[in-house]
């Protein structure tokens, strides 16, 4: 089957786990910007295999089904109906064949996914479905989604829980989106980067303390930090070195970008900081305008508390799919 | 030989640095350290650039409080056992059709050089490139081994496109756009081959450490080789 696009949104693209270990050849990994909400979407669809979703931004599209389909929303808050119904998030819906689905604003946050059973089946590319929008590769060279386009949904069974119908169903539960979805815009938890010593005191200082803003220039390749400018204590020439997202990095313009998902694979700025991973999804949630602090963490506690993240995660999956056998 | 540094970057990767300097020779070590850690490593990840390589590795397989320790030491004890290999470097031959439409930029640089164009194009044919590291876009070679006396300043205004196949001159470095890009290099010539095709078993036509020489072609044969490298 196939879901049409009727209206593109903001900036909506496929998404998966990305391309991770081609960066030899000059390829970042994409991927979605927040891992787990996109893997939480799968999860409640029943998909197990890194299928791709849509990256919704800001605004998401409107999206017509030809047939029954079962699809969850996650990640940013974001509004979305059929017909009258509303449609929650965090849950698992049945839309029945024929159903418009419009996606409407975000309430907080920057990006939603939306996963379909079965997935977008586009052809994947280095084993992967991701669009990277700045490398122009994935569906259609890369390019966001358009009006007109004709999404593949991969063949899936029927789950034994499976909703039925010719009416939107929904599951009788859902899951807390408080530990997923950061609504009070804690600080970030930042990694000193190689460079930190050249920064100024002053520099050091904001950068660990002050409040930034987020541009209105940030993408999926970078967030560009506004509120504040940092001075190193002397120019520094550097030769390229790989790069990583999560990196910040200080142009001479004095303006701190945090690389992302589309990061570039070398780069030649200073490094002065490293999000840690666990925080990387926090940071792409920020919507233009949102604020951005970091505090100090160390590399111990910054492995600890990812792996605390991914035990999380990895139990909550577990607890999805059974209950989608069960319930 | 001087020593290693390593330098943890984030949670899953850990920098090694040979030195910091843009060097052919050092490039050369990166590249050597490169294919030993590929083989005895292979659960790591490695990206070389000019002088050092970044490790990433997936914290599954290194369980325990300090995995950068852990990969530091299999990586130099994986250094150290390698006997000094030269890894055996691939060689390409590229061609390029050199000014006109395809260089705008030969005459401008033949003049910062104080050559003529032919000059350009003789020493940029006759010298032994190596590809230090891709980045910038998908199979973008960064090369080393230009002729200094070709070297020249990036432009002040860059492209907003730069034709797929351009070659071009950047400081003391030379390099080939694989697609459409934006760019601050001067362009001096095209080559017709295809340098990425991302549906392809084997993506970039470069791979970092190969050997690169370019020979000049007039524009009959650029159409006929474009014709049979359909972008």
């Amino acid at each position: 089957m196939n879901v049409t696009v009727i209206k593109p949104g903001l900036l909506s693209s496929l998404q998966d786990a990305g391309r991770p270990g081609h960066a030899a050849l000059g390829v970042g990994r994409a991927g979605a910007m927040d891992p787990p909400a996109w893997q939480l979407a799968n999860a409640l669809v029943g998909n197990t295999r890194g299928e791709a979703a849509i990256e919704c931004t800001l605004i998401g599209p409107s999206l017509r089904f030809e047939q029954a389909a079962m699809i969850a929303l996650t990640g940013a808050t974001i509004t979305a109906r059929v017909g009258e119904h509303d449609v929650p998030m965090w849950t698992t819906c049945h839309l029945p064949a024929g159903s418009v689905l419009h996606l409407g604003g975000m309430a907080s946050g920057c990006r939603s996914y939306l996963a379909v059973r079965g997935g977008f089946d586009v052809p994947p590319l280095l084993g992967s479905r991701s669009s990277d929008l700045h490398a122009q590769i994935g569906y259609a060279h890369g390019r966001p989604l358009r009006a007109g386009d004709l999404l593949p949904v991969g063949a899936a069974p029927a789950l034994p829980s499976s909703l039925a119908g010719d009416e939107v169903r929904l599951l009788g539960w859902s899951l807390d989106p408080q530990p997923w979805f950061d609504f009070a815009q804690r600080p970030l938890a930042l990694l000193r980067g190689s460079h930190w010593p050249q920064l100024d005191a002053a520099s050091q200082q904001l950068l660990l303390g002050g409040k930034f803003y987020l541009s209105k220039d940030s993408n999926r390749t970078a967030s560009r930090l506004d509120g504040h400018t940092l001075q190193l204590r002397a120019p520094l020439e550097l030769i390229s070195e790989a790069a990583l997202p999560g990196t910040v990095q200080l142009p001479p313009s004095g303006q701190p970008i945090a690389l992302l998902a589309e990061a570039p694979v070398t780069g030649g700025y200073p490094r002065i900081g490293q999000v840690a991973m666990v925080d990387l999804p926090r940071l792409a949630q920020r919507r233009p305008g949102d604020t951005v602090c970091f505090h100090e963490t160390t590399l111990d506690e910054a492995l600890t508390r990812l792996a605390a993240h991914r035990q999380r995660l990895a139990r909550l999956l577990g607890t999805i799919a059974q209950r989608l056998e069960c319930t | 030989m001087p020593a290693i540094q390593f330098e943890a970057l984030a949670e899953d990767a850990l920098l090694l640095r040979f030195g910091e300097r843009i060097d052919i020779e050092l490039n050369a070590r990166v590249q050597a350290a490169t294919a030993c850690l590929r083989q005895r490593l292979p659960q790591v990840g490695c990206i070389p650039a000019y002088a050092s390589v970044l490790l990433r590795f997936n914290l599954r397989h290194w369980p325990g409080a300090d995995p950068h320790q852990q990969v530091q030491a299999a990586a130099s004890a994986a250094l150290n056992e390698a006997a000094a290999t030269t890894a055996t470097a691939r060689e390409l031959v590229i061609p390029v059709c050199y000014g006109g439409e395809y260089g705008p930029d030969l005459a401008e640089v033949a003049a910062l050089c104080r050559l003529d164009a032919d000059s350009v194009i003789a020493r940029h044919t006759a010298a032994d490139y190596r590809v230090a590291m891709l980045g910038f876009a998908p199979g973008f070679p960064y090369l080393l081994g230009l002729d200094p006396q070709l070297a020249v300043p990036r432009r002040t205004d860059p492209r907003q496109r730069v034709p797929a196949g351009s070659v071009a001159i950047g400081g003391s470095q030379t390099g080939i756009y694989p697609e459409a890009l934006p760019g601050g290099w001067q362009l001096i010539g095209r080559t017709p081959l295809r340098l990425f095709d991302i549906a392809a078993n084997r993506p970039s036509r470069f791979i970092p450490g190969d050997r690169v020489r370019f020979q000049a072609i007039d524009q009959d044969q650029f159409r006929k080789l474009a014709a049979t490298h359909p972008a």
